[in-house]
């Protein structure tokens, strides 16, 4: 009953509107495109209220709507303070400042009642009048903007929505949002692929619609010259055009337009001064094909007007920084000689556009210029669509072109944005050899960035790719090759190896059975093969499932043949496929068999080439994590070189270089030869450095070295330890780890390691604070250096003042076996000082549980944690609730004596205890 | 037709003709025969396929749908121009259709565009060659304009040595350089699919 009469007072209250909330949505929404970002932002925010809207609606409160309220907005210019402004039927006017519902006093009014929130806002804002009035002026002379509203409405049902200045979208505020999706679609109608007709037209008729009686009051009073129109969408153009070029435009559109509307244009436009033709013109100048732009949901309209489509385009780019240098596509002569090629492609029969697309041939290709004004013309999407058709010729010809203009970044994304790629994957199909290199050449080119990728694999191109390998002939019989099907198998590698930089194509290349077929093409005689099928299979590398492909006998010898080749590119890809595949023991097993090791030391000389170091120190890095290579680096003096390296070094070299000084450094023998070359002095220099993943190989080279003695004296000259404390502020968790585990030998080895650690400001809170960490290992690794603090009586107080024990005491629930033993080791180190036993009681019954575990580690550990506990009675009260003792008594069973004597002396303490108590109760 | 006389017929043409052997060319006689079907007229015997027949074999068979092309291309298979192609007739235009080199190719698209047989393809033959081929342009404008402007351009890029026509070595020149240019004015060959289709139809027994 109460809905229901609240509903029927909102539908009167909806009749007494005058300005209705459409009209006010409306100009929210126009305001709201204004708030964009940058200097030339005219608002900073446009915000209602209130988020709920209620069925008229309104969202103002049912009470307010009574007093024909339709909302209220928060609006903050550039220049004055935050506005309040309330929207009623009446107008709109400033109100108190509404800040809670139900707060009476804000709805005031506290202004004059404006027609429209642009009135209200220019007479407060001069910064906001100064932006509009900009704008304004350039449109001026504009013709009286109510005969515009009148071919709009025809237009938009013509060719979809005109680009309009600033004051034009002001006047017909609701149709921004459809203003480049049927632009893009009459691109498609214009070139006589009609298919999206219907669309156009329901789009652009809801939008003309919508046409409110107020627009068309406000604007009229201006000027009418219809030239200065056609004027305005030049500049809008990338190329200038000049007036003449719109007249063929206008032409051009107006007869492809259908004549069957035509005759509406004319009822409707009449009482308008100038041609209709003009708004044809209009519209077609701002077509070029923006459709990039359909994206943009807040088109720059605070823009001025010369920018207007440009600038706002590319930004929702994800890989390639596309931006596109528009305004110098100068009125060339090429310029109308594209124009005319991409009318007779369209209007041509076959035999035409095969002589138009060989004509086209001849065009600049390569630039720039040439490349977007087969776009811009409408070129682009013909050539994709004569992929469609039957006729090879015309696909030869298309291809021939597309693969040479998609060097370009922004064709590139034009033709993924048409779905292109749908027909060009479709054509490697083609039972035509020269069709399939040309459609894998066109792929290759084009799938640079993400979006293409997917789609060429959800397209099945993947698939067909690794088919065209088929092509390249088996080396054994090589009678009757020709050279087209060598062609087909190279651009099919070089599509693949585009392909391959996505995470799920290297996935469907190895489903697809890519990897041996590439393996075979490994032996190809021609360097350009080699390079893409290298450059392939490297990036495929990175994934385990190829990998296992990779490790092959034969793919490893192979790639170890070509990395001898003279090709510095081809070494690259072969080193960094080896780097990737050494991840695994085969490969590193297979290497040296090889001679593979000594061949990537000699390369370590070509020092110039960055590229190149990088794969080769890591590939270097890589094989030395088994023994046996490390024993044959050394003795081709490897370290020293790697050493040398430190210095003056991209970053993507350290890293592996430091990472490869780590894995030598397990062998204490290397340690010393790391100092003596001054290892040790520019490692510590790199500490510096930001780059997380050097710094996490930083970490284990020093950790390494401060177990020698030698090294350790140089780390504390040079201050290592601060040093590596201070990595634990790093943001990565790996980092952080890595340091932890680095400096347990440093505040074991380091002189005076009490008082350095003491004297470090803060680092005992970092650590304890890390204890909090969501990340297991940096959580084990703060245990393992908590230990290693609590060896220092004051350092132990330190922390048991930041409250170290119940930390610990709260991770001994955990169940991770690493964690045990180091948190074990920890509360043991604690153990030794003040009356940390006692306050460790909690612990206790956890602790063990932790016997339970098969480690052996862990065993000792909790050992010898239980036997410092075991000191004090209550302890050993819960430890004997717990059932200690069985599992004890297994563990004197071990072989290890260490855990022996702690389990025996866990349990003699519980004797005691016992005894103790037995004698007291004795002699009480 | 009698098995001996077939092979014997079968035998001087295989020796007469390039790219078929013996029982390809058996297989072309049988096939050619079977497009023949029975005589139109009883009495008197067919002595090959007239122009009408010849026009849907073309069409669709090969493909070649445009009408001027189909009678340029009767024209070169009726080498005798007695108005019928013959057996022999039929098998030496197949040579070039099927498995031609591309030298014969662009002979034979040559003179399929050479309408008047002087060895020289004029601007008002490609004119002629490319009417009709704009569709859906503009009222305003005159359709023969375009064209006209086509042929003036491809005459410039083709005509090497600048004499305003197209000579066998201008066309064979361009084509050279680019083999999109092969049945520029026209299709009047069949394309490679249908090539594989109808060897496939008709050399099937074969295999």
């Amino acid at each position: 009953m109460d809905n229901q009469l609240l509903s029927q007072c909102l539908k009167e209250i909806d009749g007494q509107v005058g300005l209705d909330p459409a009209a006010v949505r409306n100009e929210v929404e126009l305001l709201k495109l204004l708030c964009s970002e940058g200097e030339k932002r005219v608002l900073k925010s446009v915000r209602y209220t209130s988020d709920y809207v209620f069925p008229n609606g309104c969202r103002t409160p049912p009470w307010r709507q009574a007093l024909n309220e339709i909302c209220y907005l928060v609006i903050e210019p550039c220049d004055t303070e935050t506005l309040h402004i309330t929207c009623s039927t009446a107008g709109y006017f400033l109100n108190g400042g509404i800040k809670q519902e139900g707060e009476e006093s804000g709805y005031e009014r506290t202004s004059d009642t404006y027609e429209d929130l642009e009135a209200l806002l220019k007479s407060t804002s001069p910064h906001f009048a100064e932006n509009t009035n900009k704008q304004e002026s350039a449109v001026q002379e504009l013709p009286s903007t109510q005969e515009i509203q009148h071919v709009k409405s025809v237009d938009a049902k013509e060719q979809g929505q005109p680009k309009l200045t600033m004051q034009d979208v002001l006047s017909t505020r609701y149709k921004n949002n459809f203003e480049l999706f049927p632009l893009w679609r009459t691109l498609e109608y214009r070139c006589g692929f009609g298919k999206a007709k219907e669309n156009t037209f329901s789009l652009s008729e809801s939008s003309g619609e919508e046409k409110s009686g107020k627009i068309q009051k406000r604007t009229t009073g201006m000027g009418a010259k219809p030239k200065v129109k056609a004027g305005f969408s030049v500049s809008s153009l990338p190329g200038c055009m000049s007036s003449r070029k719109i007249e063929a435009e206008k032409k051009k559109l107006s007869e492809s337009s259908g004549e069957e509307k035509s005759g509406k244009i004319q009822n409707r436009t009449t009482g308008m001064g100038a041609k209709p033709k003009v708004k044809a013109g209009f519209s077609v100048s701002s077509l070029p094909g923006r459709m990039s732009s359909r994206k943009i949901k807040t088109p720059a309209v605070a823009v001025p007007v010369d920018a207007f489509s440009e600038t706002s385009d590319e930004s929702s780019e994800e890989e390639e920084p596309a931006r596109r240098q528009d305004s110098n596509t100068a009125e060339t002569p090429e310029y109308y000689l594209i124009q005319k090629l991409v009318k007779y492609l369209t209007h041509g029969n076959q035999m035409v556009t095969v002589l138009t697309l060989y004509h086209m041939m001849d065009l600049n290709l390569m630039q720039e210029a040439c490349q977007l004004a087969i776009w811009d013309l409408g070129g682009l999407q013909v050539l994709i669509n004569l992929l469609d058709t039957v006729e090879y010729k015309c696909k030869i010809g298309s291809l021939r072109i597309l693969r040479i203009i998609s060097h370009n970044v922004h064709i590139r994304r034009a033709i993924v944005d048409m779905r292109g790629l749908k027909g060009i994957v479709k054509t490697l199909d083609s039972p035509i050899k020269q069709l399939k290199a040309l459609a894998a050449e066109t792929i290759a080119n084009v799938a640079r960035f993400h979006k293409a990728r997917r789609n060429v694999r959800r397209y099945d191109g993947i698939t067909k790719l690794v088919k065209l390998l088929d092509y390249f002939p088996n080396l054994a019989k090589m009678t009757g090759y020709q050279e087209n099907d060598v062609d087909v198998a190279l651009y099919g590698a070089l599509a693949l190896w585009s392909c391959s930089k996505s995470t799920k194509n290297k996935e469907a290349i190895c489903k697809a059975g890519g990897i041996p077929q590439l393996g075979r093409l490994l032996k190809s005689p021609d360097e350009n093969m080699r390079i893409a099928v290298v450059g392939t299979l490297q990036e495929c590398a990175s994934e385990e499932s190829c990998r296992m492909a990779i490790q092959t006998k034969d793919m490893i010898k192979d790639l170890l043949k070509n990395l001898r080749s003279d090709n510095d590119e081809l070494q690259i890809h072969c080193a960094s496929a080896i780097f990737k595949c050494a991840e695994d023991k085969q490969t590193r097993d297979l290497v040296p068999m090889y001679k593979g090791l000594q061949l990537l030391v000699s390369l370590l000389s070509k020092a110039d080439n960055k590229e190149l170091l990088a794969a080769v120190t890591g590939a270097i890095w890589k094989c030395s994590i088994s023994m046996e290579n490390m024993a044959k680096f050394q003795d081709y003096n490897t370290m020293e070189t790697l050493v040398g390296l430190l210095i003056d070094q991209p970053e993507e070299v350290l890293v592996n270089v430091v990472g490869a000084l780590g894995e030598f450094a397990q062998i204490p023998a290397n340690k010393t030869t790391i100092l003596k070359c001054g290892g040790i002095r520019s490692l510590m220099k790199l500490l510096k450095k930001t780059n997380q993943m050097l710094l996490v190989n930083i970490s284990k080279v020093v950790g390494a070295c401060a177990t020698d003695m030698d090294c350790m004296a140089i780390i504390d000259e040079l201050d290592g330890v601060r040093l590596v404390w201070s990595l634990l502020k790093n943001s990565s968790a790996d980092v952080q780890s890595s340091a932890a585990w680095a400096l347990c030998p440093c505040i074991m080895n380091a002189k005076d390691s009490g008082d350095l650690v003491h004297s470090l400001l803060g680092a005992l809170d970092l650590v304890v604070e890390l204890l909090e960490s969501t990340n297991n290992e940096v959580v084990v690794s703060m245990c393992a250096v908590i230990a290693k603090i609590a060896i220092v009586k004051e350092n132990m107080a330190i922390l048991a003042d930041l409250g170290v024990i119940q930390l610990l005491t709260k991770l001994a629930s955990t169940t991770d076996d690493k964690l045990r033993r180091h948190l074990a080791d920890a509360v043991c180190q604690c153990c030794m000082w003040g009356d940390n036993r006692t306050a460790f009681g909690e612990a206790v019954a956890p602790l063990v549980r932790f016997l339970k575990s098969k480690d052996e580690a862990v065993l000792q550990s909790t050992a010898l944690a239980l036997f410092e506990l075991s000191w004090n009675p209550h302890n050993i009260i819960t430890m004997h609730e717990r059932g200690v003792v069985k599992p004890l008594i297994e563990c004197m069973h071990s072989r290890n004596e260490t855990l022996q004597d702690a389990a025996a002396g866990c349990v003699r303490n519980m004797r005691m205890m016992a005894n103790a108590n037995r004698d007291a109760r004795l002699y009480k | 037709m009698k098995r001996r006389s077939m092979k014997s017929l079968a035998e001087t043409i295989s020796k007469q003709v390039e790219h078929f052997n013996q029982t390809e060319v058996e297989c072309l006689i049988v096939e050619f025969n079977a497009l023949l079907g029975e005589p139109t007229s009883p009495g008197r015997a067919a002595t090959g396929l007239e122009r009408g027949k010849f026009r849907s074999i073309l069409h669709n068979i090969f493909g070649i749908t445009n009408d001027t092309m189909v009678d340029r291309v009767f024209r070169t298979f009726d080498k005798d121009n007695d108005g019928v192609v013959n057996t022999k007739e039929w098998i030496e235009g197949l040579s070039v259709f099927l498995r031609g080199t591309v030298d014969e190719r662009i002979k034979h698209c040559f003179y399929v565009y050479d309408f008047n047989g002087d060895n020289n393809i004029s601007r008002e033959e490609m004119f002629h060659m490319m009417k009709d081929s704009f569709h859906r342009l503009s009222t305003e404008e005159d359709p023969d304009e375009g064209i006209k402007d086509l042929v003036e351009m491809t005459l410039k890029k083709m005509d090497h040595d600048h004499d305003g026509r197209l000579s066998l070595t201008d066309f064979e020149h361009s084509v050279r350089e680019d083999n999109l240019l092969l049945e520029v004015f026209g299709t009047c060959l069949p394309d490679p699919m249908r090539i594989e289709t109808f060897e496939q139809h008709v050399f099937q027994e074969l295999k």
